[in-house]
């Protein structure tokens, strides 16, 4: 009695809302699990016997290195630009953003191209010191390490937006309190400022990682067994889907398992915004030597992630963009540019229809639902994909028998073969970054707020409209802006899913590249950068605004 | 204003493209900038409009699959045979009426059924370093497995179709365990693991860092005439082997199309086929991305020229497709990355 009581008690338009929203965005990362109930015996004993070792130790050692190393750097930078007063600061907490609007596999290529055996730098080493391969050790680009150290060039900026938030949110009495019972500096920010912060830094590495566990350019590039590159492999090389989605469904796990743990490692954590504005600590201002080591290590980063990759895109370019920039550039640019900005809304939209519903509703059901469309940022974007590709072709075969018996007239692939798969699809994969930002966004307004609000007799969609939104302008916003910049850059799906005559940059980009012109890609590369740029710097302008209400999260 | 301007976007470009009077639908395996042009010229020509959609070969496959009989695809173009096999195996492909441009083709580059037909050759010979290895001491693929090789051959990932390609060739002609064999051999002998793409072999064995490598013809045309100038020395220190030129002759491959089996503009689709095996195009392949030409009758360009003439593979070119997995399986037991 008390269940039907339960279900009919919470059976509300939320509930029915958010339900069918996740249904169609996790229709295709389900069709993945899905694969689990045809096992694949044979293929699987032969991927046990020989590569599957490979795939997972690599996979795990490249998410886990990027974490390792996004934490350094991010809270390095973080603590610096949050902490110290000191020369060209103003200008460092944007550059450092950068990277973000670099997609890891265009650093790949420009590195390579670089630092391979053949390129500039060894052959002029080889060329001065009169060396012959084997008389001299430089490191390998195209290995493991080469590819951590890649995706940790353009993913640190995940970590170090969000600890760089909350090391500026701590209270300066927090600081006062620790002066004043005699605790030394150093031990203040092992005890102190770093716990408090655990929680940020930890989620910006999670994100990371699950970037780094989908990649699918760099690992491909470097020749690398991981799991991504093994999902081909087997789907194409062996000819087998199922075992391929049965991987795919794998390595989701993995990340299911991260996911996991990073919740148990916030979840005793949680606060909300104050209302009154804190005593924000004064950033110290550097003295002797540190004024010069503390910029220039902030440096660092930006210009390996940034500012030498794209100089060399930049000197490629100029070789070849006479012949490239024609009509047909504009128009990709065009592209790129609605089809990201029209995503992003969607996205955003969605994200903040389900975290209002799970908040609005904190019951089971919804927060499981809404978990698992969280799991398509993890995915590899032509896993999900190939699940929309088929759920939607399968919807638009009906659709025309029914037109067909009803009409005597067939509509044609409305859903698979349109943009609508796409936005589908991105919907579906970053529907997460949304989610992270938006929801942080949400925790910080006070749910007595809501309860007022409710007294006063608003009804929910006003709360959110004339309360939450303007409160939260900054978090939604940034999430817009994240998404944007993920799209931009997103390569597999759109590769897979876009309509007849429909190219964008990525995909100008990667073909040229993956038929191993390198020079011809630098412009379209050159431009996705210059593009995903206006965000990264429209971010920091809001991340710098006093008062601000909230931060972004990526 | 600014919501109407977005929403007519959104509308405008949510629909499917427009009915035209005369039209042909291209799924492409091969890469916009290697098509286009073309496409373009066929238009011109004729009056008849090609929609085209690029990507890799088996997603586009997986698309016509799942689009079942209401794809709009006609043709399936693929850079490799294995491929159009492949489609032809799932049911997704039909015969394409034989005319008169289509029976100049030599039998080896047809489908039996004629479902599928060859469009450019690709030959994936030996690239030695021109300053380091005599010419002479190296004559086929299965030299590469003598201890004289070890620490000195360069080859991209097996994960590459041109290399599982060739290991399939090698299943057809001379069986599982001789090629077993000749693959586990051929690992030991690696300068390095596999990384990067053709180029990146050629560039490897210019540099030193190997004597070797195993590559398409058109990467090493394509570094040849390329602007760059260090490239281009990088290409002339590197000279092709034709391999096997006594006995079955050197691995090739080809591109080629397919009819789609639900082609809703099958006219206009076997038009743009005879098109593209025109003399014309046949001589735009060779010298916009240096591959032969499928008809004898085509003069080969200079670049194409300087490389030799060679013995082909006499393999049924669809067997390759039908031996893929036994390929790949092979190779992850060699430790092939």
């Amino acid at each position: 009695m008390k269940q039907i009581n339960w279900f009919f008690g919470r059976f509300n338009l939320w509930l029915v809302t958010i339900a069918l929203g996740c249904f169609i965005l996790a229709a295709p990362i389900g069709l993945v699990f899905f694969s689990v109930f045809f096992p694949q015996t044979e293929i699987w004993q032969h991927l046990y016997s020989t590569v599957l070792t490979d795939y997972i130790v690599n996979s795990l050692v490249l998410a886990f290195g990027v974490g390792v190393i996004v934490i350094v750097i991010g809270t390095v930078l973080a603590w610096c630009i949050a902490r110290y007063e000191f020369a060209g600061r103003k200008q460092l907490q944007w550059l450092i953003l950068l990277p973000m609007a670099m997609p890891a596999y265009i650093i790949a290529y420009t590195y390579t191209g670089l630092l391979d055996f053949a390129g500039p730098i060894q052959t002029l080493l080889r060329e001065t010191f009169n060396w012959q391969y084997g008389d001299y050790y430089f490191p390998e680009v195209r290995s493991l390490p080469g590819a951590i150290i890649m995706l940790s060039l353009v993913l640190y900026p995940y970590v170090y937006m969000l600890a760089r938030t909350a090391f500026s949110e701590q209270p300066a009495s927090l600081e006062e309190v620790s002066r004043s019972l005699g605790v030394s500096s150093r031990q203040h920010l092992i005890k102190v400022v770093l716990p408090l912060a655990r929680p940020a830094i930890l989620m910006g590495a999670a994100l990371a990682m699950m970037e780094a566990f989908a990649d699918y350019g760099t690992v491909q590039y470097f020749g690398l067994s991981t799991f991504t590159t093994g999902i081909f492999r087997t789907w194409f090389g062996l000819g087998n889907g199922l075992a391929a989605a049965q991987l795919a469904a794998m390595l989701t796990s993995f990340v299911v398992l991260l996911l996991i743990l990073e919740f148990l490692s916030r979840r005793k954590i949680r606060y909300y915004f104050q209302g009154q504005k804190a005593q924000q600590v004064t950033r110290q201002k550097l003295t002797g030597r540190k004024t010069f080591w503390v910029p220039f290590m902030c440096v660092i980063p930006v210009f390996l992630g940034f500012i030498l990759p794209v100089l060399q895109l930049f000197l490629w370019a100029l070789k070849t963009y006479s012949k490239q920039v024609t009509s047909e550039f504009w128009l990709l640019l065009w592209n790129s540019f609605y089809l990201a900005a029209i995503a992003a809304v969607t996205a955003v939209m969605l994200a903040l229809l389900f975290a209002y519903g799970k908040r609005l509703n904190p019951i089971k059901p919804i927060r499981i639902l809404v978990g698992i469309v969280n799991l398509g940022y993890a995915i590899p974007g032509t896993v999900i994909a190939i699940g929309a590709m088929i759920s939607l072709s399968w919807i638009d075969i009906k659709v025309n028998l029914f037109t067909e018996t009803w009409f005597d007239f067939s509509v044609g692939l409305v859903f698979s073969g349109s943009l609508f798969a796409l936005i589908l699809v991105y919907s579906s994969r970053f529907l997460a970054v949304a989610m992270h930002n938006v929801d942080t966004g949400l925790a910080r307004v006070k749910p007595s707020m809501d309860d007022a609000a409710r007294s006063l007799g608003y009804k929910p969609l006003q709360i959110l409209r004339s309360i939450h939104v303007p409160l939260m302008k900054t978090s939604v916003l940034s999430a817009l802006l994240l998404v944007f910049v993920d799209v931009l850059k997103e390569l597999p799906a759109t590769l897979i899913l876009r309509p007849f005559n429909f190219n964008t940059l990525a995909v100008k980009a990667f073909e040229l590249a993956s038929d191993e012109r390198l020079m011809d890609a630098a412009l379209p590369a050159l431009a996705i950068v210059s593009v995903g740029i206006l965000p990264v710097i429209l971010l920091t302008m809001l991340m710098d605004r006093p008062n601000q209400l909230s931060s972004p999260v990526k | 204003m600014k919501k109407i301007i977005t929403c007519m976007f959104i509308i405008v470009s949510l629909l499917p493209p427009l009915v035209m009077a005369e039209q042909v639908n291209l799924y492409s395996a091969r890469k916009e900038a290697l098509i286009k042009p073309l496409l373009d010229k066929f238009t011109q020509q004729t009056g008849i409009s090609v929609n085209l959609v690029t990507g890799n070969a088996d997603n586009l496959i997986t698309r016509l699959k799942s689009e079942g009989k209401y794809s709009p695809a006609d043709l399936l173009l693929t850079t490799d045979v294995g491929r159009l096999y492949r489609a032809k195996q799932q049911g997704l492909t039909q015969e394409i009426a034989e005319t008169e441009a289509i029976s100049k083709l030599p039998n080896n580059f047809r489908d039996e059924q004629g479902h599928w037909l060859g469009l450019s050759l690709r030959a994936r010979p030996l690239m030695v370093s021109a300053e380091r290895v005599n010419g002479q001491s190296i004559t086929k693929l299965e030299d590469l497995t003598a201890p004289e090789w070890k620490g000195r051959i360069c080859i991209r990932s097996s994960s590459n179709i041109y290399n599982q390609s060739m290991v399939a060739s090698l299943i057809a002609q001379q069986g599982e365990s001789a090629t077993e064999e000749w693959v586990n051999g051929l690992v030991k002998n690696f300068a390095r693991p596999p990384q990067g793409g053709d180029r990146d072999q050629i560039k490897a064995v210019a540099s030193g860092l190997c004597d070797v490598a195993i590559a398409n013809t058109y990467y090493l045309a394509g570094m040849l005439s390329s602007e760059d100038e260090t490239t281009k020395q990088q290409g002339k220190k590197v000279k092709v082997v034709w391999p096997n030129q006594g006995d079955r002759g050197a691995h090739i491959n080809i591109s080629g199309v397919a009819l789609a089996k639900n082609a809703p503009n099958k006219v206009a689709a076997v038009k743009l086929i005879e098109f593209l095996l025109s003399d014309e195009s046949q001589m735009w392949y060779a010298k916009t991305n240096h591959e032969y030409p499928v008809l004898a009758a085509i003069p080969w360009s200079d670049l194409l020229q300087s490389f030799g003439t060679f013995k082909t593979e006499q393999v049924p070119l669809g067997k390759l497709g039908e031996l893929n997995s036994a390929a790949v399986q092979m190779m992850d037991r060699a430790g092939w990355k």
